[in-house]
């Protein structure tokens, strides 16, 4: 059994050329609304690349939300391309998309959205459930995911006896025991204090350290600050697409060695850069 | 492991609302218990009547006197009613008739019967040996009455074992006179007999027979010794009554003549069709009927424990589709995380099943109980209000349930199969969901 929480995940795509993770070709998607088509996305291109950490920002009605509902598979384009890997998934029915979530997106939402009347392993199980990959080995699978965000203490909790920086851990656990293609978060510290916030994404920035790729859905520019790569939607379209200049500031100051998963990312850790301190986060419930 | 996966969510799932799904449990609950309980209770019913008219025998054909409703005008205080079958009738019968094996003619006579100063209120049965036979009468002691007694008008009677019961309860009946005021006359008992049940009461013309207040005598020592006539005292007047015979039982020699037979022994006693002072019973044509009351019986019960079944169901779908819309994020979450649309229906389809799964399990036990039930209801109620059990028909005052073997199976499969129909309604609707829709629900 690899681990396949640090694992790099090239073995995803191996059975291709490209080492794209995500890929769209002029995407758009039309609204029908009472007779009148709204343009919610106008035609955006852009490639993810494997081990890439990317944040979509943009004001409400820009399209954000369309973008990330087409990209997670949720629903379907009404032009252009949409790779998953190798595959366009644009044309797919109903079952193959549920087959591609369930293979090959890890999600992680704003509001945690985990099963509240499953324990935290069991939790991390059911997209292993879903694809029928349940064997004797996963749930200790599933422990080390547990382990490997820092909760393998606490795998018999249920979610609501967990405070909301752990409940999000916990589902980027559950993001990544399938071994996605990428990781798609949609506002992931949108619920979280400012503190909390920083722990996710230093746990996000060390998943990305070690392969995995990010894409984050966000409107908040400090938390678009942690990512390598900023695209930016305007009206259904893409406004810019640009390196992230302060990545390595932002994060990455003498980080744990992240060869040593076990090291659950720890509080005092945190970064003092990017991060403005009036951040506008909610507080959320603090982290015992 | 999947399946198994499946069922052990739903069933934690249920167990988030106990008391939800309790009630819903409840529902089907009632309904297969329903089921079996109609059934049994129905069962038991028609055994029991079933029982009774086969104790008249279905190869004979019963030929009774009936009096008049309204005797020929006369009203004096002494006068003497003739009515009923004839000794020429019963010749008659048997010499024209040839598939009748052979007619067992039987006069009765209400007496009280005597043994020192032991008083029975007794019935005189004046037959032939066949008798016993034809009536399944079983000899304890002693013997019935033989076919020399008849020939020699010997005055020996036979007693029924209640009747010696009264008449003996310390001594030996056997060698014994009884004495019989009336007539100031005694008969030697010779034989005690067995218990026996009571035959059904069927049919206007004949009343449920009760063998135990029957005292037996030979035909012939009756008609020298008693006579046809019998009078009847009343408080200032007295009522004579003159019949040859009460009764001929008439045994056909294969069932497959006795309907035959009976239109051909109608046809020859049409000449008391004037004054109807006689009636054809046919056991089988009552037993045919009573096959058939049971099966409309069946029917109906049976469609009123469906009801109760559908009310169930309905239930479990109304509790479903409450839980699919109040669960609707957590539908949303499933298919984001990569669930299908028959994933989501598997999972509450297997709520369903397991509710009403439950429901059944439970009313199969229930339905067991139900033999148990109804006796101990029955003892309640005789200890508690006897009257109120006195004027029950026989058939609710004796009935047993009996658990109809199929009753079981076909239960708890209607059971799971509702849970199933009703089920799959929600569980469509929740598949149906957008996830975006769902995941945004609050």
């Amino acid at each position: 059994m690899n681990n396949p929480g640090f694992a790099a995940s090239d073995s995803n795509s191996g059975n291709g050329s490209t080492n794209v993770a995500l890929k769209l070709e002029d995407l758009q998607k039309d609204y029908f609304l009472k007779g009148e088509t709204v343009h919610a996305l106008n035609g955006v291109t852009f490639e993810v690349p494997e081990g890439d950490f990317l944040s979509i920002m943009g004001p409400s009605g820009s399209g954000k939300s369309t973008l990330l509902n087409l990209v997670g598979c949720l629903d379907r384009p009404t032009g252009g391309k949409l790779y998953m890997g190798p595959d366009d998934v644009s044309q797919m029915s109903d079952n193959q998309l549920s087959q591609i979530r369930a293979t090959r997106i890890g999600f992680v939402f704003q509001s945690f959205n985990l099963i509240p009347q499953l324990t935290l392993v069991e939790n991390i199980e059911v997209p292993l459930y879903y694809q029928g990959k349940l064997s004797r080995t996963s749930r200790k699978h599933c422990e080390e995911m547990a382990d490997l965000v820092g909760l393998g203490d606490r795998l018999n909790h249920r979610p609501a006896q967990l405070s909301g920086g752990q409940q999000q851990r916990a589902a980027i656990a559950r993001s990544l025991v399938n071994d996605p293609f990428f990781v798609l978060a949609d506002e992931p510290t949108g619920n979280l204090d400012t503190k909390t916030t920083e722990e996710i994404l230093h746990l996000f920035g060390d998943l990305n350290k070690a392969g995995k790729t990010i894409v984050m859905v966000t409107h908040e520019d400090e938390v678009a600050a942690f990512t390598r790569r900023v695209i930016r939607l305007r009206d259904g379209l893409m406004e810019f697409d640009r390196k992230n200049d302060s990545f390595g500031s932002a994060y990455g100051h003498g980080r744990a060695d992240l060869t040593a998963p076990d090291q659950p990312t720890s509080p005092a850790a945190t970064s003092p850069a990017a991060t403005s301190p009036d951040s506008p986060a909610p507080p959320a419930a603090e982290e015992p | 492991m999947l399946i198994l996966r499946t069922f052990v969510l739903g069933i934690k799932s249920l167990l988030l609302h106990p008391m939800r799904s309790a009630l819903t449990v409840l529902g089907i609950f009632i309904g297969v218990a329903s089921v079996i309980w109609l059934l049994a209770i129905g069962e038991g019913i028609s055994q029991e009547a079933q029982r009774q008219i086969e104790g008249l025998g279905a190869d004979n054909i019963i030929v009774r006197s009936i009096k008049p409703l309204n005797p020929p005008a006369g009203g004096s205080n002494s006068f003497i009613l003739a009515y009923g079958l004839l000794r020429s009738d019963y010749d008659k019968l048997i010499s024209t008739i040839p598939t009748i094996k052979s007619a067992i003619p039987i006069r009765e006579i209400r007496r009280e019967i005597r043994f020192r100063d032991r008083v029975v209120d007794g019935r005189l049965v004046g037959s032939v040996p066949e008798y016993a036979e034809v009536t399944q009468l079983q000899v304890d002691r002693g013997h019935f009455i033989t076919d020399a007694e008849v020939k020699l008008q010997d005055p020996h009677c036979v007693l029924s074992k209640e009747v010696a019961e009264k008449l003996f309860p310390f001594e030996d009946p056997i060698g014994r006179r009884i004495y019989i005021l009336d007539h100031l006359d005694y008969y030697q008992v010779v034989g005690v007999l067995k218990h026996r049940d009571a035959t059904a009461a069927v049919g206007g013309s004949l009343s449920a027979q009760d063998f135990s207040k029957d005292v037996y005598v030979p035909i012939s020592t009756m008609r020298r010794r008693i006579g046809d006539t019998i009078v009847v005292r009343r408080s200032g007047s007295r009522e004579g009554q003159t019949v040859e015979l009460d009764q001929i039982t008439l045994r056909i020699n294969s069932i497959a003549n006795v309907m035959k037979t009976a239109r051909l022994v109608k046809t020859s006693l049409s000449h008391h069709d004037e004054t109807g002072d006689t009636a054809v019973v046919i056991p089988k044509e009552l037993l045919d009927q009573a096959r058939n009351t049971r099966l409309m019986f069946m029917v109906f019960m049976g469609v009123i424990a469906g009801i109760s079944l559908l009310v169930g169901g309905i239930g479990i779908m109304n509790i479903m589709l409450a839980t699919v819309t109040e669960r609707t994020r957590e539908i949303g979450i499933r298919r984001a995380i990569g669930a299908n649309r028959a994933d989501i229906v598997r999972q509450f389809l297997a709520e369903t099943i397991v509710l009403s799964g439950v429901g059944g399990f439970i009313g199969i036990a229930a339905g067991y109980l139900c033999k148990p039930s109804v006796l101990l209801l029955r003892y309640v109620l005789e200890s508690y209000a006897p009257q109120m059990i006195a004027n029950l028909p026989d058939v609710v005052r004796n009935v047993v349930p009996i658990i109809v073997p199929v009753s079981i199976p076909l239960a708890f499969g209607i059971a799971v199969v509702i849970g199933v129909l009703f089920g799959l309604y929600p569980a469509y609707r929740a598949a149906q969901m957008d996830p975006i829709e769902a995941l945004r629900h609050e």
